[in-house]
C-alpha cells in the first residue's frame, strides 16, 4: 500500500488494455501502460466509475469478506439505506433485517437511524452556523474525495458533520457494549456497502483519524448470502426502528427530503456532480443552503456493489418506506435525545479535510508556467480526436503526461503515422540518390565536366 | 517570500460571443484549469475562478463581442475582459450590488443580478473599468499572490482616462 489506500483495484490477467475505463475516469487517473490500465493513486476517487464501465470486468473493488466475522465474539451488522431497495415487495424491511441475522451477525443496527439523526445535525448546524452557503453534504466519500482532487477551493463548504455510516457505527458499539458486557474492541462492527467509496472511508478516512466500523462488506456478498434466509421465523424483539426518511437515504433526493428545510439543491452521478461543484466554484448557487451529492446516478442504490438494477431497487425503497409509515413507527430517538447527542459531538467531523491537488505541472511555478505553454504547444500539434489510443484518455491529457515525462508525442497513432510517412518520403527520396558512379546521366547537372 | 524580477508571464486569451450561453464558462473555465496547473496558491485560484466567470458572463450578457483575456504570473493574476457594446452609462450605478440592465429574458436564466461588477470588486485586489457609451468596456482586476513580492514594475492597470471605480 502506497500513500494511499484504494478499494478500487484491477485484475490484470482480465484487462485487455482497452479505452472504456480512461474515457469514464472523472479525475483523469487511469492511463494504458504495457497493453493493462494503470491507476494514479493519487488521483483515484474510488468512486467506482471504471467497475461499471469496465465490459471485462477486469476492475473491481477490495472489500472484506463475511469471514472477518469470526474474529469478533459479537457482530453488529450496519445495513445501509440502499440495503433495503434489494428486495421486492414480498419482503418486508423486518424479513430483511432478521435474513442478515440469518448471515450471521449478531445484532443489526440500520444505518437509516443514524441518517435520520445525521438529518437533524444537518439542520442544526444550517441554523446555527452561518458558513460559506452552498454547504455540501459529507455523506458521499467519493464526492469528498473529488472535492479534495478537483475542487480544493470548495472544502470549506463540505458540512463537518460525520456521515450515517460513522454515527451509525458508534451508536451501534456503545449499545452492543451495553446490552452484552462484551468490550468494545471485541465487538466487530460491519457495514453493509454499496459501494468501493465506503470501503476507502473504512480502510482510510478523511475528516477522523480512525473509522467506528471494522470493515465493509460488499451489499452483493451479502445479498447472496442473505436471500435464503428470507423466509426465517421471528423470534424476539423487533429490529426494525427506522423511519421511512432514513430509508429514503438511500436513493437520489433521499438527503434532502430528511433535511426539508432552507433552500435545497440535489445532484446525482459524479460527473453531473462534477458540472453542478463548477457552478459553485464560479461563484454562482450562493441562494442554495444545501447541496446533496452522489457520485453514483440514482444515489447509494446505484452503487458499483449493488446487485439489484437501480431503477428497480428505487421503487422497492420506496414500497419498503411505505410499508414502515403504514405501521405508525415512533422515531428511535426524541428530540431531547438528538440535542444530547448533537452537544456530546457525536456528530462533528473532528479533522479538516486536506486538499488533494493533482493538477500542478511542477512545484516550481515559473517552472510549470513553461510547462503550460509546453503543453499547448504540444495539444495544437496533436489530432484532438481524443481516441485515446495512447492510453491517454484525451488529447490534452497526453499532452499533459508529455510535459510531465510520463510520454511521448509518438505514443499518438497519428502522430507515429505521420512521422513513419514522412520517414517514408525520406526513404523514397533517399533511394531515388544513386552513388555518382553508378548513374546514368539524364541531362548535365550530375556529371562535372573533366576539363 | 521570494522576489522574481522579471519574471515571465503566461498569457490565455479568448474571443467570447455576446448572447453564446451555451459556450459561456467555458473560456474562464480553460483559464482556471491552467491556474490550477501552474500551481497558484488555491484561494488565489478561486477568486481568480469567481472574477474570470463573472467577468466573461458580463460580455456574454451585455456586449456583442469581446477577449478575455489572462496574463498569469507568479506574483498575480491580471484578467482583462475587453467588449464591444454598449458601454456603461454610470459606472458608479453598476457597481453598486443588485443594480442590473440585465433584460428579463437573462435574469430569467438566473443571470444579471446585478453582482457582477460587484463580484469582480470583491474578490480582486484592484479593479478598473474603461468604458465609452456605444463603443465598450474594458474591465481590468488583478488579483495578487500572497506571500510573493511584487514585480520590480508595479502594475499599471489603470489605463489614462479610465474611471477608477470607486472602491466602496
Amino acid at each position: 500500500m502506497g500513500q494511499y489506500f484504494h478499494s478500487v483495484t484491477l485484475d490484470r490477467d482480465k484487462c485487455r488494455g482497452c479505452t472504456n475505463c480512461i474515457k469514464r475516469c472523472p479525475t483523469e487517473a487511469i492511463r494504458v501502460r504495457e497493453g493493462k490500465a494503470r491507476i494514479f493513486e493519487e488521483r483515484c476517487i474510488d468512486c467506482g466509475e471504471c467497475i461499471r464501465a469496465c465490459p471485462n470486468h477486469a476492475k473491481s473493488a477490495l472489500t472484506d469478506r463475511l469471514e472477518r466475522l469470526s474474529e469478533f465474539e459479537y457482530t453488529v451488522a450496519l445495513p445501509a439505506p440502499s440495503f433495503y431497495g434489494q428486495f421486492r415487495r414480498t419482503s418486508t424491511p423486518e424479513t430483511v433485517l432478521r435474513a442478515l441475522l440469518g448471515v450471521g451477525f449478531d445484532d443489526i443496527f440500520e444505518v437509516p437511524v443514524a441518517a435520520s439523526a445525521v438529518g437533524y445535525a444537518v439542520r442544526t448546524f444550517m441554523s446555527q452556523a452561518s458558513r460559506t452557503r452552498p454547504l455540501i453534504s459529507s455523506a458521499c466519500p467519493a464526492v469528498l474525495r473529488l472535492i479534495q482532487v478537483r475542487f480544493p477551493a470548495l472544502l470549506d463548504h463540505i458540512i463537518p458533520l460525520e456521515s450515517p455510516m460513522e454515527v451509525s457505527a458508534q451508536l451501534a458499539r456503545k449499545r452492543a457494549e451495553a446490552a452484552t458486557g462484551i468490550p468494545h474492541e471485541r465487538i466487530g462492527v460491519f457495514f453493509i456497502t454499496p459501494c468501493a467509496a465506503k470501503v476507502t472511508a473504512v480502510k482510510q478516512p478523511v475528516g477522523r483519524a480512525k473509522s467506528a466500523v471494522d470493515g465493509a462488506i460488499s451489499m452483493s456478498e451479502v445479498y447472496g448470502a442473505a436471500v435464503s434466509h428470507l423466509k426465517d421465523a421471528e423470534n424476539g424483539r423487533r429490529l426494525q426502528v427506522a423511519l421511512a426518511a432514513g430509508l429514503g437515504w438511500g436513493r437520489a433526493g433521499g438527503e434532502n427530503a430528511e433535511i426539508n428545510q432552507g433552500e435545497l439543491l440535489a445532484v446525482d452521478g459524479i460527473h453531473n456532480v462534477i458540472t453542478v461543484l463548477t457552478e459553485v466554484e464560479k461563484g454562482r448557487l450562493t441562494d442554495v443552503d444545501f447541496l446533496e451529492a452522489q457520485a453514483c446516478v440514482g444515489g447509494c442504490i446505484g452503487g458499483p456493489l449493488v446487485p439489484e438494477n437501480p431503477f428497480v431497487a428505487r421503487a422497492n425503497i420506496k414500497a419498503m418506506a411505505d410499508m414502515v409509515d403504514s405501521g405508525n413507527p415512533r422515531p428511535p430517538f426524541g428530540e431531547d435525545e438528538l440535542a444530547a447527542l448533537y452537544d456530546a459531538g457525536l456528530f462533528t467531523m473532528v479533522e479538516t479535510i486536506p486538499p488533494r491537488p493533482v493538477l500542478k505541472l511542477d512545484e516550481d511555478v515559473t517552472r510549470a508556467m513553461a510547462k503550460v505553454e509546453r503543453l499547448e504547444e504540444t495539444l495544437a500539434r496533436l489530432p484532438n480526436l481524443d481516441c485515446g489510443s495512447c492510453g491517454s484518455p484525451t488529447c490534452r491529457s497526453l499532452a499533459e503526461d508529455i510535459v510531465r515525462g510520463l510520454a511521448f508525442e509518438t505514443d499518438c497513432l497519428f502522430k507515429l503515422r505521420e512521422r513513419v510517412r514522412d520517414l517514408a518520403a525520406e526513404m523514397k527520396e533517399l533511394a531515388e540518390k544513386v552513388p555518382p558512379s553508378m548513374d546514368q546521366p539524364s541531362g548535365s547537372e550530375r556529371t562535372p565536366e573533366v576539363g | 517570500m521570494t522576489s522574481v524580477p522579471g519574471a515571465p508571464v503566461l498569457t490565455m486569451s479568448f474571443d467570447i460571443e455576446g448572447r453564446n450561453f451555451k459556450a459561456s464558462g467555458e473560456a474562464s473555465g480553460r483559464i482556471k484549469r491552467t491556474l490550477e496547473q501552474v500551481g497558484l496558491d488555491w484561494n488565489v485560484v478561486r477568486r481568480a475562478a469567481v472574477v474570470l466567470y463573472e467577468a466573461e458572463m458580463n460580455i456574454v450578457i451585455h456586449a456583442h463581442r469581446g477577449v478575455l483575456r489572462a496574463e498569469i504570473s507568479p506574483q498575480k493574476v491580471v484578467i482583462v475582459a475587453d467588449d464591444e457594446g454598449p458601454g456603461i452609462p454610470d459606472v458608479s450605478l453598476a457597481m453598486k450590488r443588485g443594480f442590473s440592465t440585465a433584460p428579463a429574458e437573462i435574469r430569467e436564466m438566473g443571470f444579471g443580478a446585478g453582482l457582477g461588477l460587484p463580484n469582480i470588486e470583491k474578490h480582486s485586489d484592484q479593479m478598473s473599468i474603461e468604458t465609452e457609451v456605444g463603443r465598450g468596456t474594458k474591465v481590468v482586476a488583478v488579483i495578487m499572490v500572497p506571500g510573493v513580492a511584487p514585480d520590480v514594475t508595479p502594475p499599471d492597470v489603470t489605463p489614462p482616462g479610465a474611471t477608477q471605480a470607486d472602491a466602496t
